[in-house]
């Protein structure tokens, strides 16, 4: 590239000069990426002397929280979202509507947004000692707040993949579980969720990814995921491309990681006779 | 919290936050036409006989969709003056930001309707002795186009939403307008609150209006 830039990989790799020598260059993470921009590790004078602050761990730290909030809000998504999805499949008026405007709220508010009500106005309107608690007694606030907020906006996602996966089983199959002697509860439990769960694994991957993506809407408020802590690398690096270029392989790794064991998943829970879905 | 409810506050900034939604809507506009435009060529690149194209498509595709949009805004907010030389201002870099971005969602919907229409139909046009280009614009575009309407539309209705994260880098969209009263004003639950109910408005009214347009146009 013919602009000007001093790509410096060693800035990833460094750390405090105190830090035991022996551990100071990780191997196998953007040593790669030094050869393929024209040895970067050699422009660089003392790679201890010239580290103020321990990058690699600020981005092993960001990736953990990544995943440590992605998971626990997949927690949230998935039991909250299923029982939302069944609850727009039965015939009880009332609970349907329920279900349909938690989807409907959930779903037409930017996620950004809701993360702010989450964290701002919600102990706000709860009871003095409640929101008290919240704001001042809670430890790590802005995790847990990160965690409920994306678990119940991608809830009303996945509720809409339950939902399309029950409604695609024929109605025969109700009927059938219903002659048989089975009750409605039953025929969920046995008929109508063992096959519906089957069929949406690859939309549920994908939303799992969702989740992944946007727990880095969270830095908003205060949470040190992967993307915050790369721009704060950024900025106090200023070496903007090869801090993005790690965060990003990061990200496509995890979800390369992700998609291959869901693939298999998937092929191990396959209902026999079916096609693959996803193929063609 | 509604018995301090102040409406003043909202009625007294209706400029602030109308300029807000301007640059929310402007992202929008620009974002849908450039990424389907964009995302139009990745997908005919994405079908093509050549393996260069589609793998390159293919890959373009992969790294956006697996990267966070915040990312990519930070990507392009710190690169493009670097690469270009000379600051351009937030505005410009989240323009292309989102049109990058955006295109490899579309360029995913644009694919699957096109090949949603089933291949007898190509053989039956060829069997009719249209030529390739004819069966396409005849027979399969049509088709695809309207299987496609309602998605696209709807990862415009996504894309609305999604704008409003240009706050991490401090353009005044409608809901950073918002949350710039609020910290000013400190009037943190009316804004949000008012913020949260025309998102929810817009986005409701325009995806039961897609719906509706569903039903309709489907073959």
């Amino acid at each position: 590239m013919a602009m000007k830039y001093n790509w410096d990989w060693s800035i990833l790799l460094c750390r405090l000069p105190e830090a035991d020598p022996t551990g100071a260059v990780e191997p196998g993470m953007p040593g790669s990426g030094s050869t393929e921009f024209g040895g970067g590790m050699g422009q660089t004078f003392d790679t201890g002397a010239e580290c103020a602050q321990p990058y690699f761990d600020w981005i092993v730290s960001g990736l953990g929280w990544t995943v440590v909030v992605a998971i626990c809000a997949w927690v949230i998504t998935f039991s909250l979202g299923s029982v939302i999805g069944v609850s727009r499949t039965v015939e009880n008026k009332t609970v349907r509507a329920i279900a349909t405007a938690y989807v409907e709220m959930f779903r037409n508010v930017p996620l950004l947004l809701q993360m702010f009500i989450w964290f701002f106005v919600v102990p706000e309107l709860l009871p003095e000692d409640a929101g008290r608690w919240l704001k001042r007694d809670l430890p790590f606030p802005e995790y847990w707040t990160a965690i409920v907020c994306l678990g119940m906006y991608h809830a009303s996602r996945t509720a809409e993949q339950v939902r399309a996966g029950i409604e695609s089983i024929p109605t025969g199959q109700t009927h059938a579980g219903l002659a048989m002697g089975l009750t409605q509860t039953q025929v969920y439990r046995y008929v109508l969720l063992p096959v519906s769960y089957r069929i949406i694994i690859p939309p549920l991957t994908s939303d799992f990814m969702g989740i992944f993506k946007n727990s880095s809407v969270a830095l908003t408020i205060g949470v040190m995921e992967l993307t915050a802590q790369s721009r704060q690398i950024a900025e106090y690096t200023f070496n903007i491309f090869e801090v993005f270029t790690l965060a990003t392989v990061l990200y496509m790794l995890v979800t390369l990681i992700v998609v291959t064991i869901m693939r298999f998943v998937e092929a191990k829970v396959r209902i026999p006779g079916t096609i693959a879905l996803g193929g063609d | 919290m509604f018995r301090d409810f102040d409406f003043q506050v909202i009625f007294g900034n209706l400029d602030i936050l109308w300029d807000g939604m301007l640059i929310t809507l402007l992202l929008t506009a620009v974002a849908i036409v450039g990424g389907i435009l964009f995302g139009t060529v990745l997908a005919l690149m994405r079908l093509s006989k050549y393996m260069v194209l589609s793998l390159v498509a293919g890959r373009y595709v992969d790294a956006f969709r697996s990267t966070p949009l915040i990312l990519v805004i930070f990507w392009f907010y710190f690169a493009v003056p670097i690469v270009i030389g000379r600051p351009i201002g937030g505005l410009y870099s989240v323009l292309i930001a989102f049109t990058l971005f955006e295109a490899a969602y579309y360029c995913e919907i644009i694919r699957a309707g096109i090949q949603s229409v089933t291949r007898a139909q190509f053989s039956a046009g060829l069997a009719l002795g249209l030529t390739n280009r004819q069966t396409m614009g005849y027979v399969i575009l049509p088709q695809a186009f309207r299987n496609m309407v309602p998605v696209l539309l709807t990862q415009a209705i996504v894309l609305f939403q999604d704008t409003s994260l240009v706050y991490v880098v401090g353009l005044k969209d409608f809901l950073t307008a918002a949350d710039l009263i609020a910290v000013r004003d400190n009037r943190v639950v009316e804004l949000y609150f008012t913020a949260a109910v025309v998102y929810f408005v817009l986005c409701l009214t325009a995806s039961l209006w897609v719906r509706k347009l569903q039903r309709k146009y489907a073959i």
